[in-house]
């Protein structure tokens, strides 16, 4: 193995861990007076870390020369895709958060670090072909996610979310890593091809076993049912940006993840999964439509839409092809651009005094009173919903398309008529905007940049959105034939 | 033959002390044999040739697990008599628990004598290195093929301390320190008046 080679490989990481030992004494030193300022070179460090890992997605980096560190870390072009959506996710908290925490009087310095570092980690994440390497990223992720919800620490809701993350978090993380000595007894080794190798003559109950534990670890992190209770509370008590941020990042990471563990380790084993996987994404699909009709707060209500649409994205999994996993990634970067236009637009709803306005009966009327935040939410609900001419529909258009394709009738069909009971409360929304008799208290001036963020986000969930398709298809094509060529 | 008598003197050390840790009243007196127990399992362990395991046994366990139990016991106000009390009441779950055990050791002796479960064989990494202690085996694995992980590690650790700083700690405004700076740079000139007070009034400073 090359040592500069593995050092290049890495070079994002580097970068942005770097920066972040250099702003952390900044913080030090400069306390949160500075704290604007890490914020300004933090998002350009992770804007050139996304430059850097650019070359590796459009060139479509594949094969054992983008492999470093001994097979334990993969920079190929599915990594890159993944590394954009989290970066990119990560820039965006960063210019979401300062206006919401000097509201509160409680912009600290290290929230930009923490951000960063979650990032690296998330990252590692996504390159991982190690379960090492899997599990350090992961908990690099989860510390920093775990001190950002609970980084209001004044505010009661804000510490119970941090404090119930972290109780789950670490069940999670004790669940996942029994499932992984499991893998490791029962394949041999820790490195993805070395458990591909190892259970190419057919899983035993023990392997079986370890799979079965390890996707309940790694079901937590991305919110899937039956380990999604979590993310309501969090989601709810967490600070707005902080909860723009889990919305989007770990999600992309976590799925990831899940891509590169069962589609590179446990790929000639699809048989085994593929039922679990099913179910998770069916169920995650329900759960999130039923749970959210009944929410009156709207981070609740995007809490549960992403239960569910975690639930949509899984049934690319489920075909276990590499039409589904494109689609997947087709899936989540239109997704992310939902999330953050979702809470973008909720950041933008304050009342008089500038508090936040998070509960639904409160937005009756805003078309009226706020036709544009207004006209941005309704864009929003009706993209999740998955209703046609926006960009949402594409989403689960490929998915389903994939699922169809691999002959999964059944589960395509189950999960349109669940989509169905999901367009219910999306809808609901939109009604108590547009037909209620204005509540009239939303009345607060919003931040130009909040307002810039939401019209890109908006503008590409628009039915102009489609211009993109062949182009964001093609590089999700790029992305998974790297995933399916390290086999 | 003096590692015959190095074990059984390790081993009862270790049975006795372990005994004597849940029998002894005094919670302080458990932590310390306790504590003792844990230098004679290191013990057993060097004779076995795991010296990496010993030390870790003695680091963290003695080092860190045990002094922390000896703070908790000394630090907090405890009442170990109430703690032992409802004996008969909490009889039954003791026994339903100490049944399922019995049990347990059961089906494991049993499943021992049956053979070993069919484990993955090991590749060449995991595989045990000729000639090399095991110490060495692993600080040589560590700071070479796992470098970049071992890195990673202490990242980790550095988050987990940024993050108990900002969620604990706080700058206290109603507190007088002490600053020797500020009382250093001060001159006598500006810190004596002299004043000529009239009589019958006050001086204002």
């Amino acid at each position: 193995m090359d040592w500069s080679q593995s050092l290049r490989l890495i070079a994002p990481e580097e970068t942005i861990t770097v920066a972040g030992l250099v702003l952390l004494l900044v913080a030090a030193w400069g306390g949160d007076k500075a704290s604007r300022l890490i914020s300004i070179l933090a998002s350009v460090v992770l804007v050139g870390a996304m430059v850097l890992v650019a070359p590796a997605l459009c060139g479509q980096a594949m094969g054992p020369e983008t492999s470093a560190f001994f097979g334990q870390f993969k920079a190929d072009a599915f990594a890159s895709f993944a590394k954009i959506l989290i970066y990119g996710s990560a820039v965006i908290t960063l210019m979401l958060a300062p206006r919401y925490f000097e509201r509160f009087n409680s912009m600290r310095a290290e929230f930009p670090l923490l951000v960063m570092f979650a990032s690296v980690g998330m990252g590692m994440m996504v390159s991982a072909t190690d379960l090492l390497t899997l599990y350090i990223g992961l908990e690099m992720m989860s510390l920093a996610s775990y001190v950002m919800a609970a980084i209001l620490r004044n505010d009661g809701r804000s510490a119970e979310a941090g404090l119930k993350y972290f109780v789950l978090g670490s069940l999670a993380s004790g669940i996942l890593l029994f499932g992984m000595s499991l893998t490791y007894g029962f394949a041999g080794s820790t490195s993805f091809a070395g458990i591909s190798a190892g259970v190419s003559g057919g899983l035993s109950n023990g392997a079986l076993f370890g799979i079965v534990f390890m996707l309940a670890g790694l079901a937590f992190k991305i919110s899937a049912v039956p380990f999604h209770m979590w993310t309501p509370d969090v989601y709810e008590g967490a600070p707005t940006p902080v909860t723009t941020f889990f919305a989007t990042a770990p999600k992309v990471a976590g799925l990831g993840l899940i891509m590169r563990v069962l589609l590179d380790a446990f790929g000639d084993q699809a048989a085994a999964w593929q039922q679990i996987i099913v179910f998770i994404s069916l169920a995650s699909i329900v759960v999130g439509a039923l749970g959210a009709i009944g929410q009156k707060n709207i981070k609740r209500l995007m809490a549960y839409s992403s239960i569910n649409n975690v639930g949509f994205i899984l049934v690319g999994l489920a075909t276990a092809t590499q039409a589904g996993a494109s689609g997947m990634l087709v899936y989540v970067t239109i997704y992310v651009a939902m999330s953050v236009a979702g809470f973008t637009a909720i950041l933008m709803l304050k009342d008089e005094n500038g508090n936040y306005v998070e509960d639904v009966p409160m937005l009756a009327g805003l078309s009226r009173t706020r036709p544009a935040i207004a006209l941005a939410l309704a864009t929003v609900m009706f993209s999740l919903a998955g209703i046609p001419p926006l960009f949402g529909f594409w989403g689960k258009f490929v998915v389903f398309q994939a699922a169809v394709q691999a002959d999964m009738l059944p589960l395509a069909f189950l999960g349109i008529a669940a989509s169905v009971i999901g367009a219910f409360y999306y809808l609901k929304v939109v009604k108590v905007m547009y037909f209620d008799e204005p509540a009239d208290v939303v009345k607060g001036e919003s931040d130009i940049w909040h307002k810039a963020i939401l019209t890109i986000a908006c503008v590409f969930i628009s039915p102009l959105g489609y211009l993109l398709t062949s182009w964001l298809g093609d590089t999700a094509n790029k992305a998974t034939t790297a995933l399916f060529a390290a086999l | 033959m003096i590692h015959v008598i190095a074990f059984y003197l390790f081993a009862v050390m270790t049975v006795a002390s372990a005994a004597i840790t849940i029998l002894s009243r005094n919670p302080v007196h458990s932590v310390l044999w306790l504590i003792l127990a844990f230098f004679n399992a290191a013990g057993l362990m060097v004779l076995t040739g795991a010296e990496f395991i010993a030390m870790l046994l003695v680091i963290v366990y003695v080092g860190a697990v045990a002094v922390l139990f000896l703070f908790v016991v000394m630090m907090l106000d405890i009442d170990f008599a109430e703690l032992r009390a409802g004996f008969v009441r909490y009889f039954p779950l003791g026994a339903l628990v100490a049944l399922v055990l019995l049990a347990e050791m059961v089906l494991g002796i049993g499943a021992y004598r049956v053979g070993s479960i069919q484990l993955g064989t090991p590749d060449g990494t995991a595989a045990v290195a000729e000639g090399v202690s095991n110490t060495a085996a692993i600080g040589a694995l560590l700071y070479s093929r796992y470098l970049f992980l071992f890195e990673a590690a202490g990242i980790i650790l550095l988050v987990a301390m940024i993050g108990a700083i900002v969620l604990t700690h706080r700058q206290r405004n109603d507190t007088r320190g002490q600053k020797i700076s500020k009382q250093n740079a001060r001159r006598p000139e500006e810190a004596t008046v002299n004043v000529k007070p009239e009589v019958g009034k006050g001086v204002t400073l």
